[in-house]
């Protein structure tokens, strides 16, 4: 279990308060109330950043109203599909991306080329000043001792539990630890939020791969169990590799792309 | 230093050899339970069979059985039949589909405190006398198509010929043997859609996208007549008329998506029947071995025509949603009609014969004649029907997750399998609809499933590029087949057991033996 859910703990232990389920009700009531006036009285960075927020709020609602409208119109599609399909198939109108991505990379596996070619060949190098910055810790003076924080985003594992702060040599943030990429697949064109499963191989430092760095280039592993690809032997496929192609120190986000 | 112990004199060793040979002798007598039960046989309709007769338990295994039955029966030695026996537990409903390699263990699992000395019933079917070997490898790897393969079928006759229809708008005509493409169809406008053997197989039909239904000889490649036209939407299935029905010219009927059946007479060429009723797409047809046409549509109804008539004669509605497949426990017969592992007779009314002799035996419950039905449905259930006795189910089949895409009835007539898009087959009793077992192994929707000719295996083929073929003796995964690059679309197993063809979305045929 990560270490930061001690609430979920508790509540695994001892269950939630008995006015649990009123108190989160009363709250969620209140809510409207709550925001109305903070808009109205806060002033200065608070009201900017108050209000930055609810932008993005609303630009999210609408889209999803959107998209929901989108959803609620029928479309009269009489249209043939476009590739053959056998009677039983015929008037189904399953989604049929997460197929056509399986054999596209099929497709694309048959170049034996194709499987060591990444889109990123070249990264900028990092130098260790960049990479880390030094804390000092430890009180008496016989324990002092400096550890390195690392500067870049990070991939850290679920199951990851911090080891003993007198042994411990790096520091991850947590503020900079990212969980999920938004990985690409370059011929089908389309973009999902995926899990990470691994740092694969970070090409700086074999280092960094073991700190689970995130740096543009480094090839990561995503679930994408999602998608239902099978293998040619039926199974399922789970795991796949996709290579970062934006610096997520600069754009908080993991942008990758899926590897053939 | 430790004492070396001399080896055994030669006398010695005699005596162990003797003493232990002796041992082996003792525990031989004793092996097996002492005792013995009563065995009472029934046959598939709870005929008894042979008297009750004292079996010792010790050498009551399924194969021993079989002989007694057949010794019983007083047949000679060249026609015993090889027979499986479920076994029903005494007081109990309780029918154990497998036969145990222990049965004492088995009646006292189930509460027969005393197994010696009681009364067993044990029902036989009877298994076909030769055996299919399970395919186990690629033999064939046949490129040709340009499309996706949406349909492929084994002639009757024999396994050498597989017809395939494709989305690169034509047919083509395997040689199996050698494992090339022999004749390529080409003559449709748009994607084939199902291709069907005639029961003599020296005719082949294609149904397409285009609307119309293409003839062909499979001797030559060359087209038969003109190709039929009426239809108003694409061709969706193809039915033949039963070789033993066929009068001076052989008739076969189309459903199309534009909700009617239309019954051809093959020779001139003319639409006999347009069988509309149905309110939506037709997904299956089948024509029986009595003179009735079976339809299955997408308006939620089967329906079943007089072919000669061409009129209504019941409407049986009890699914819920579509109804995507039918079968008929004849499947098989009317299919194969005189081709079996016998000689093909030389006069035409020889075969007619034969044919007719070969559908009966394959419907006969109980004395008489009665085809039943089976449909498939998108409400997760199946229907079984047996129209002859009335337009009431006989039994729901539900057990499905989702959707049920196809069905089939074994060539003996005592099970139904059916694939959906819950990634499983389900193995159903086909007398009484009863449950037996899962087949689970896919890890994508199943396509479409096909008995060997002896009802001992089953091969089904699925979403996840996969083939596998099950026992039914053990419903266990016999075989798995990799090899499919993508989804496979059509599989059949040859008439005669020897070759499995698949064929799907990676544009290549597949051929697989022993």
């Amino acid at each position: 279990m990560p270490q930061n859910e001690y609430i979920e703990r508790w509540q695994k232990l001892h269950g939630k308060r008995l006015d649990h389920d009123e108190r989160l009700r009363k709250r969620e009531a209140r809510e409207g109330h709550k925001r109305s006036e903070q808009s109205q009285n806060l002033r200065g960075l608070r009201a900017k950043l108050m209000h930055e927020k609810r932008r993005v709020e609303k630009i999210q609602m609408k889209k999803r109203i959107k998209a929901h409208e989108e959803r609620n119109v029928k479309a009269a599609d009489n249209s043939d599909p476009s590739t053959p399909l056998p009677p039983y198939l015929l008037d189904r109108n399953d989604p049929q991306n997460a197929k056509a991505l399986a054999s596209s990379i099929k497709d694309k596996r048959n170049e034996k080329a194709a499987r060591f070619s990444v889109p990123l060949p070249k990264v900028r190098g990092i130098s260790e000043e960049e990479m880390f910055s030094v804390v000092k810790t430890g009180k008496k003076t016989h324990k002092k001792a400096w550890k390195r924080v690392i500067t870049k985003p990070t991939f850290v594992g679920n199951d990851f539990t911090r080891s003993n702060p007198k042994v411990e040599r790096f520091i991850r943030p947590m503020g900079l630890r990212q969980k999920t990429a938004h990985v690409s697949h370059p011929t089908l064109g389309v973009t999902l939020k995926l899990p990470i499963l691994g740092v694969k191989k970070n090409p700086q430092d074999p280092m960094y791969t073991r700190l689970g760095v995130l740096t543009k280039g480094t090839v990561i592993e995503v679930n994408v169990s999602e998608l239902g690809m099978t293998t040619a032997g039926g199974k399922v496929v789970w795991g796949r590799y996709a290579q970062i192609t934006n610096n997520p120190e600069n754009d908080g986000t993991v942008n990758a792309l899926l590897l053939a | 230093m430790a004492t070396v112990v001399p080896p055994p004199s030669k006398r010695q060793k005699r005596a162990e050899l003797e003493r232990s040979q002796l041992q082996q002798d003792v525990t031989l007598a004793n092996e097996g339970p002492a005792g013995s039960f009563k065995a009472h046989f029934i046959d598939g309709d709870g005929k008894q069979m042979a008297d009750v007769i004292e079996v010792p338990l010790k050498d009551a295994s399924e194969k021993n059985l079989s002989l007694l039955l057949n010794t019983l029966m007083a047949r000679d030695k060249e026609d015993f039949l090889p027979y499986r026996f479920r076994i029903h537990i005494p007081d109990s409903e309780i029918i154990v589909d497998e036969y145990p390699t222990d049965l004492v263990k088995l009646l006292r699992d189930h509460g027969i405190d005393n197994p010696f000395e009681t009364t067993v019933t044990l029902s036989a079917e009877p298994q076909a006398v030769f055996k299919v070997q399970a395919v186990t490898r690629m033999s064939h790897k046949i490129p040709g198509h340009g499309e996706a393969i949406l349909a492929a079928q084994f002639s009757p006759a024999n396994s050498s010929r597989l017809a395939t229809g494709s989305g690169d708008k034509t047919a083509r005509i395997m040689d199996t043997d050698t494992g090339t493409p022999r004749f390529t169809l080409s003559g449709h406008t748009h994607w084939v859609l199902c291709v069907a053997w005639s029961p003599d197989g020296k005719r082949l039909a294609t149904g397409s996208m285009d609307k119309t239904v293409r003839l062909w000889d499979p001797e030559t490649g060359k087209p038969i007549g003109q190709p039929l036209t009426g239809h108003a939407k694409w061709v969706t299935n193809i039915a033949w008329e039963p070789y033993h029905l066929w009068k001076e010219a052989p008739r076969l009927a189309s459903a199309s998506k534009d909700g009617t059946v239309r019954v051809w007479n093959v020779v001139t060429g003319r639409s006999e029947h347009v069988l509309s009723g149905h309110k939506s797409s037709v997904s299956c047809v089948k024509w029986g071995g009595t003179g009735m046409i079976y339809t299955g549509s997408h308006d939620k109804a089967v329906r079943i025509w007089d072919a000669d008539k061409g009129v209504l004669l019941h409407t049986l509605s009890a699914h819920a949603h579509w109804v995507n497949h039918l079968a008929l426990s004849s499947d098989f017969a009317l299919r194969t009609a005189y081709f079996d592992h016998e000689p093909v007779p030389d006069s035409e009314e020889g075969k007619r014969a034969k044919a007719k002799a070969r559908f009966e035996k394959a419907v006969r419950v109980q004395g008489k004649v009665a085809e039943r039905v089976v449909s498939a449905s998108d409400d997760f259930t199946m229907y079984l029907w047996d129209p002859s006795s009335g337009t009431k189910p006989v039994a729901r089949l539900h057990g499905h997750q989702k959707q049920v895409n196809h069905v089939t009835f074994s060539p003996d007539g005592l099970l139904i399998a059916s694939a959906g898009w819950d990634n499983h087959t389900k193995i159903w009793s086909a007398k009484d609809g009863r449950f037996i077992n899962t087949l689970r192994g896919h890890v994508a929707p199943v396509y479409q499933c096909a008995f060997s000719a002896d009802s001992r295996l089953l091969v089904t083929g699925s979403k996840d590029t996969t083939l596998k073929v099950w026992s039914m003796a053990t419903c266990k995964l016999a075989v798995d087949l990799p090899g499919h690059q993508d989804e496979v679309y059509a599989v059949d197993w040859s008439p005669d057991g020897t070759k499995v063809g698949s064929a799907g979305k990676d544009k290549a045929v597949r051929l697989w033996c022993n």
